[in-house]
């Protein structure tokens, strides 16, 4: 029986915790404890039988599968890009996804960043919740979703983009960005269809900041495909039917003030999901700016691992 | 503030499915379902990818041989009711799942991995692994 010990107790109170000078044995006993629960975290995860996330190789649509109830997913996204009037940067959210009934799944984001030759910081936290209304499958499965975030300006995970967000938002200079506060509330359509093996999915989406500014409107639709509609009968890492290739389109679509495409940012980016045999899944994708707001080029990079039936297995 | 909290939990519990008498999903689905045939019964190849992803999706529930996992409420997927259910009300079920009896839809999976899954459920002969 592995025990897990109880999650290192950071007092997350803002995003700008980091920047407040702790002792230094609190440092010290935040990172002993850090360390010895993701110890127990990877012995955990390489004793469990792994099961395979659902959502298919998109970074920014979200399909209308809900994650199973009592399964956990971990994952990464990543975003690594070069603005043309600014340091590379790498922009990265880490997810906490947990299905917590049939029709409820609600996930937990820590997002971060890294500036070269600027700063790494904690950017802030994001709860979404999805709920989907229908029980039984249909052409078109709408699911809902609401989300609250609260990040800084300097964020730059980059997970959807709604309004007049464009290049311009990640060349400011950390020092500056992290100032702003971003406490958004967010909510999407979802649409989701699946035929003959092809998942079409669309999301209408509306973001607000709760104290100020209008709602902004942003979409995003993807389309995606296994290799192999079949599977083989042996265990295997390069099957065809392990890799799904997709490509997704997002944008803005302006605010309440100006609801049109004038100065909003769109991206096309074509990706693949691999899953491994072991339970882990790799997506990568290059997206293209195609817009004169747009960021020309960057790249998108996650890794996920599904933990099945993660409560039951606690308790034992 | 307040009156949208109330808002948003009236909608939530009210609207959403909630649990419904537990009755067998193979009954119930039988009912709805239509009948069809597996077009990959009786194919060994098929038989033995189902059994891989009944592994990789069923057996965390369901138990590495569909015996059940030892909780109360796990349906055991061995016994005759579903060996000879048709395949159509099993590939409905794997369709839509059930929020009620904690069956999740497996939509995602295509159709032929569905029937694979099935073809391994229904199996006639014991298996031979490679």
């Amino acid at each position: 029986m592995i025990r897990i010990p109880h999650p290192p107790s950071f007092s997350i109170q803002s995003p700008d915790f980091f920047y407040t000078r702790p002792l230094r044995s609190d440092i010290v006993e935040n990172v002993n404890r850090a360390c010895i629960f993701a110890a127990a975290l990877v012995v955990y995860v390489l004793g469990n039988r792994p099961a395979r996330a659902a959502e298919g190789p998109y970074f920014v649509t979200y399909t209308h599968q809900l994650e199973e109830q009592g399964n956990l997913e971990i994952a990464t996204r990543s975003i690594t890009a070069r603005p043309s009037d600014g340091n590379r940067l790498l922009g990265s959210a880490v997810e906490f996804e947990y299905g917590a009934l049939g029709w409820w799944t609600t996930e937990f984001y820590l997002d971060g960043q890294l500036t070269g030759g600027e700063s790494s910081l904690f950017t802030g936290y994001r709860w979404e919740n999805r709920f989907r209304p229908t029980r039984r499958e249909h052409w078109i499965n709408p699911v809902l979703y609401f989300e609250f975030e609260n990040i800084n300006g300097a964020d730059k995970a980059l997970l959807e983009v709604v309004g007049h967000d464009g290049e311009g938002d990640l060349t400011e200079p950390n020092d500056s960005a992290r100032v702003a506060k971003k406490r958004e509330i967010e909510g999407k359509l979802i649409l989701g269809s699946n035929w003959r093996g092809w998942n079409f999915s669309e999301n209408f989406i509306a973001e607000k900041n709760v104290r100020h500014q209008p709602w902004e409107f942003g979409y995003a639709v993807g389309v995606s495909r296994p290799l192999s509609l079949r599977a083989k009968p042996s265990i295997c890492n390069l099957c065809a039917e392990n890799f799904r290739l997709g490509v997704e389109a997002y944008g803005g679509l302006g605010d309440t003030s100006s609801l049109n495409l004038h100065d909003t940012s769109h991206y096309i980016a074509p990706a693949i999901e691999w899953s491994l045999a072991s339970g882990i899944d790799l997506k990568i994708s290059p997206s293209f700016g195609i817009s004169e707001s747009s960021l020309p080029f960057f790249f998108r990079f996650g890794v996920s691992y599904e933990i099945s039936q993660f409560a039951r297995r606690l308790r034992k | 503030m307040k009156h949208l909290s109330a808002v948003l939990l009236s909608f939530i519990f009210c609207f959403f499915p909630r649990l419904a008498p537990a009755d067998s999903l193979l009954q119930r689905a039988s009912q709805i379902a239509e009948p069809a045939t597996n077009p990959l019964e009786g194919d060994s190849n098929a038989t033995l990818a189902g059994d891989k992803l009944f592994q990789r999706e069923c057996s965390a529930c369901h138990g590495e041989s569909g015996q059940g996992n030892g909780r109360r409420h796990t349906p055991i997927l061995t016994t005759g009711s579903v060996k000879q259910a048709n395949p159509g009300t099993l590939f409905w079920i794997l369709r839509n799942g059930s929020p009620s009896h904690r069956m999740p839809s497996f939509s995602h999976l295509p159709a032929e991995q569905r029937w694979q899954i099935i073809a391994y459920l229904q199996r006639s002969a014991p298996l031979k692994k490679y």
